[in-house]
């Protein structure tokens, strides 16, 4: 139980996938104007990279592994999610259609969010068991999300303030980003088990 | 078409990381030292030739409707390809840009090359694209680096230019990429300003 706990807390506090990680900084500043897309595009991003886990860890244990195909591992991947992230959002727009309106416009845009593939092949490094890399991979995401929405919340403040003119837009964007990054430097002490 | 005005527009006027803001987890997840930056803008830049040559090659053959799985296949296996070499014959630099070198694959650079220049373009056009895209990005990464290991460590490409203790660490980790990119991007906006 320990162990899972363990993940969680570092994956969402202490190794913050975009604060210390640096990954998924394109969404995190593209997505980030306004609360409620950060909280759809947060919610987006959980669920895929949570499914998009489990297929690759399952990809990778019982195809690549038993055929020693481990060099295909980056082509194998990206297919498979860019394939997951495309029938995932033919089969939302049928059977969830309000759910496909509130993530849909995220959807696409989730096949280059280095965040899913960066997972995929971090828990295949880590030798995670299917159950860790799926905690591993939801706590990820929801550190990502997590991000994301205080982040937004700053830059919707932002808008209303006095910004010298070569600043205005993603440079105090940055700025902002590295203070938050700052504020998640706190939790690097701790550790868990 | 000029092959040094493509160079120079993929070098300055498209620079990818401080005009059009693209491939931003490798600039601010590598460039802790100089080196580092540089041997990542240099490997972005090798697969970006490749493959912007590749699909440039093959522009006529692929049809409209797959045309993006197909290029991201094509960039693949250029990473893949990448990835062997370095774990072969540059084990330290390939344990220390770790995840960052499979991630080419998703880096926004090579695709938007890939989708708005190479699929349009000759060969040799495509080439000199890639060769200006490429440098642009490597150069940004190596002055990003610079900036970040001199004022954290007091070294420049690993030359002692003040004693380290002098030297404030939050710039080698994760705020000061942050802040150092925001100031350089605020900068060039200044530039171009005036």
């Amino acid at each position: 139980m320990l162990t899972y706990i363990s993940i969680i807390v570092t994956a969402i506090f202490v190794n913050n996938i975009v604060f210390s990680q640096f990954l998924g900084i394109c969404p995190f500043i593209g997505v980030s104007k306004r609360i409620s897309s950060a909280v759809g595009m947060g919610a987006a991003v959980t669920f895929v990279i949570t499914l998009s886990t489990i297929v690759t860890w399952l990809l990778q244990e019982c195809v690549l592994n038993p055929l020693n195909l481990q060099y295909m591992q980056t082509i194998a991947f990206i297919l498979v999610i860019a394939f997951l992230v495309q029938m995932l959002e033919i089969i939302m727009k049928k059977v969830m259609p309000s759910l496909y309106q509130a993530l849909g416009v995220f959807l696409p845009l989730i096949t280059t969010n280095c965040t899913v593939l960066g997972v995929a092949i971090s828990v295949i490094q880590k030798h995670y068991t299917l159950l860790e890399s799926i905690t591993y991979g939801m706590s990820t995401a929801l550190g990502f999300a997590l991000a994301l929405v205080i982040f937004a919340g700053v830059r919707e403040q932002l808008e209303i303030a006095d910004v010298p003119k070569a600043m205005q837009g993603t440079p105090i964007a940055l700025l902002c980003a590295g203070l938050l990054a700052m504020a998640f430097m706190g939790f690097s002490g701790i550790s868990i088990g | 078409m000029n092959k040094i005005k493509i160079f120079l527009n993929g070098f300055i006027k498209e620079n990818p990381t401080f005009v059009l803001l693209l491939g931003m987890c490798p600039t601010l997840g590598t460039t802790g030292s100089a080196i580092n930056g540089m041997s990542m803008g240099l490997a972005t830049a090798s697969v970006l030739m490749l493959s912007n040559m590749a699909i440039a090659a093959i522009r006529n053959i692929v049809p409209d409707k797959v045309r993006i799985p197909a290029y991201i296949v094509v960039i693949a296996s250029f990473v893949s390809l990448l990835q062997m070499l370095m774990q072969a014959y540059l084990p330290d630099l390939y344990a220390t840009l770790g995840i960052f070198i499979p991630l080419i694959v998703v880096n926004c650079i090579l695709l938007g090359r890939a989708e708005a220049f190479a699929s349009k373009h000759g060969i040799v056009d495509s080439l000199f694209d890639g060769l200006g895209i490429g440098l642009g990005f490597t150069v940004a990464l190596s002055i990003l680096g610079s900036i970040r290991e001199f004022l954290g460590t007091g070294k420049i490409f690993g030359i002692t230019i003040y004693p380290e203790s002098y030297g404030s660490l939050l710039f080698i980790l994760a705020p000061g990429a942050f802040i150092v990119l925001g100031l350089l991007i605020a900068l060039v906006n200044k530039i171009k300003k005036a």
